[in-house]
């Protein structure tokens, strides 16, 4: 069995969202917390995909900041090849950062427009130190020349680019500072299908050839199916399902992973019976008691109302659902 | 055979720039039945919501209709005036559009809204309009309507929101409806929801629809006949289940396999090399020809028109001419 590149255990962050002091002291209102994750564990292997997908605000991104360190847990803990990530020191964290980059969603905003090419791919190249001199465009050359661009393409800027263009220029940044572990956060929601499809084929490309770990974040289940070996889907931030990816499309545990695959509208026109679909993901600042899924559960039982379920190991991962543990006890 | 609600010929729009006239669309032709759903997919920049924006007189000028004509229910609309025109937007013809914030007014009550709809384009009391709001509200799927009608804009969540917009557009009950995007800003469990809606109640009122959308998942679903656009042109049209596993253009068959899919499992999605070409970059001949496959000399030279096939089916494709070409040869 491959080693663990990354963990995460009992991972939580809450956002304060209270109005300001004063309003608090004359509305006699108490400080209220936004719980964007709550207890949320799982562990990537080295060398796969691991996607996590839910609707949005299932805190997706947060966890995705959280292990790149752009926002610190409130509770948890992330350890990164067996060490424990600290947030506290920046020096430790500074070394850690070269091993891990970030894919972000919208190519037009992650690449700054004064800069040329050549320069944002260089940054972390200059950065961490890691060459100097002509060796420097020597290596920009070799990037772009890996993600499908040319290295003439080095003296242009961002806005000379298509947006799938654009995200290979995201991606050679990403590749520049030699990481093992990259975080992809909607790196195709952007782009159009054809698109798309040259940037997962490039990822998964990439992947081989370099033995990258990525975790993919996105809410588009048939993109996740294609890329991911491992798959844990959120809803209100928590985890309430991890399993293969061929599992999860086939034997789906948990009632909201079922509800999720019946609303993907369907290519193949099967005529398939779906479960219809009720309601919306509820507030986030005032979650349901018990099983936060509990008020658009076809399967809701009283225990679902008041507790909130127990991690449960199925197959090939854990779910969170009374469902499973009752069955268990029967 | 009925004739059809809306038919389109040889339309063609306009945007004159300092840098010469560019064609966004390029002779499309369509005719859309009574009770139709056509889908009209294509990438970003292929056309497809100019369209929906020609067809009711909305497009932004500099853009104008160069030459074509627009029948509905043969009565040519693309010449008329102002005026008249803006009786039939809305009366006659209804519009859903991606983003349900900005197509309501964030400083009216939803029954003012609806209600100034309602009473603008019929002759009937406040209060028959308001019984008729509340009815629509009812049957899109607002619970407590009665009640919910006087709420405004920003107490309804994103799908609740597109739920009004489509009681909005059909609280004339028009005979055609066009959909621009209508589930795009959703998430896929609320989208199942809006795309069942908008269906039923189109059928149950005999209403047409032209749904826009670059989620050809979307279509499958919805669509009896899909039109394919590509850079301003049509590139295939026909029935939904004939052109999803079957196309014709190369396009068309790039497209459909560049898509992920929940049941088929590809090491590679299949990738149109390059992208779509720029309004002022549009290539001699087909404008496919730089990424197609299956180009030939004739491609480079001419621009197809849609070729008539079986079942009803229009390709825009050199391939599929050759049968032609000989008959009136000989």
């Amino acid at each position: 069995m491959a080693d663990v590149l990354l963990s995460v255990e009992g991972l939580t962050r809450r956002f304060d969202v209270s109005k300001p002091w004063l309003n608090r002291v004359i509305e006699r209102e108490g400080k209220q917390f936004l719980t964007a994750t709550e207890d949320v564990g799982f562990e990537i292997k080295r060398g796969e995909t691991f996607a996590l997908v839910g609707e949005s605000g299932s805190g997706k991104s947060t966890i995705a900041k959280m292990i790149v360190g752009l926002l610190e847990p409130s509770a948890g803990v992330i350890k990164f090849d067996g060490q424990e990530m600290d947030f506290a020191s920046g020096a430790a964290m500074r070394t850690l950062r070269r091993r891990f980059q970030m894919i972000f969603q919208d190519p037009f905003a992650s690449l700054n427009p004064r800069w040329r090419v050549e320069d944002i791919i260089a940054e972390p190249i200059h950065t961490f130190g890691l060459l100097r001199g002509a060796e420097v465009s020597n290596e920009v050359g070799r990037l772009l020349d890996l993600v499908g661009l040319s290295a003439a393409d080095g003296t242009k800027f961002p806005h000379e680019f298509s947006g799938g263009q654009r995200q290979r220029i995201a991606i050679a940044r990403a590749l520049s500072s030699k990481p093992e572990f990259i975080v992809c956060d909607e790196p195709t929601s952007a782009l159009d299908v054809s698109v798309q499809a040259q940037i997962l084929n490039l990822m998964r490309d990439l992947q081989d050839e370099f033995g990258l770990t990525y975790l993919l974040i996105s809410h588009d289940l048939s993109v996740v199916r294609h890329m991911a070996n491992r798959i844990g889907v959120l809803y209100l931030g928590r985890l309430v399902e991890v399993a293969e990816s061929k599992r999860l499309f086939t034997d789906p545990q948990h009632p909201y992973t079922r509800m999720l695959l019946d609303a993907v509208p369907d290519l193949a026109l099967s005529g398939r019976r779906r479960m219809p679909v009720t309601g919306e993901i509820p507030n986030p600042i005032n979650p349901p008691s018990g099983c936060t899924f509990h008020p658009r559960c076809p399967k809701v039982m009283d225990i679902c109302r008041r507790e909130v379920p127990r991690i449960t190991t199925t197959a090939t991962g854990t779910a969170e659902c009374h469902l499973l543990t009752t069955e268990d006890a029967t | 055979m009925k004739p059809p609600i809306l038919s389109v010929r040889d339309l063609v729009v306009e945007f004159p720039t300092r840098r010469g006239t560019l064609r966004a669309l390029d002779h499309v032709s369509f005719d859309i039945a009574e009770g139709e759903v056509l889908g009209m997919v294509g990438e970003s920049g292929a056309g497809k919501s100019l369209t929906g924006a020609a067809i009711i007189g909305l497009l932004e000028p500099p853009g104008r209709v160069a030459s074509g004509e627009i029948w509905l229910r043969g009565e040519r609309i693309d010449n008329l005036p102002r005026e008249k025109m803006r009786r039939i937007r809305g009366r006659r013809i209804g519009m859903v559009f991606q983003d349900p914030l900005t197509s309501l007014n964030p400083l009216y009550t939803v029954a003012e809204q609806l209600i100034e709809t309602i009473r603008t384009h019929m002759d009937v009391s406040d209060k028959e309009a308001r019984k008729r709001a509340v009815a629509l509200l009812d049957r899109v799927g607002i619970p407590a309507a009665a009640r919910r009608i006087d709420d405004y804009p920003h107490h309804f969540s994103g799908g609740m929101r597109q739920r009004v917009v489509i009681a909005l557009a059909l609280c004339a009950e028009p005979e055609l409806v066009i959909a621009d995007e209508p589930t795009t800003a959703l998430d896929v469990s609320v989208q199942a929801q809006i795309i069942d809606v908008l269906k039923e109640i189109c059928a149950e009122r005999g209403a047409s629809v032209m749904l826009i959308t670059h989620d050809m998942g979307v279509i499958a679903e919805t669509a009896d006949r899909v039109a394919v656009l590509y850079a301003g042109r049509l590139a295939e049209i026909g029935p939904v289940r004939d052109v999803i596993q079957a196309a014709e253009h190369p396009y068309t068959a790039g497209l459909m396999g560049s898509i992920p899919t929940l049941t088929q499992t590809a090491e590679r999605l299949t990738q149109i090399p390059g992208s779509m070409p720029r309004l002022n970059a549009i290539p001699q001949g087909c404008a496919f020809n730089p990424r197609c496959t299956k180009a030939f000399d004739r491609c480079f030279r001419d621009q197809p028109d849609l070729i008539p096939r079986a079942d009803g089916r229009q390709v825009a494709c050199w391939l599929y001419e050759t049968a032609k070409s000989e008959v009136s040869n000989g």
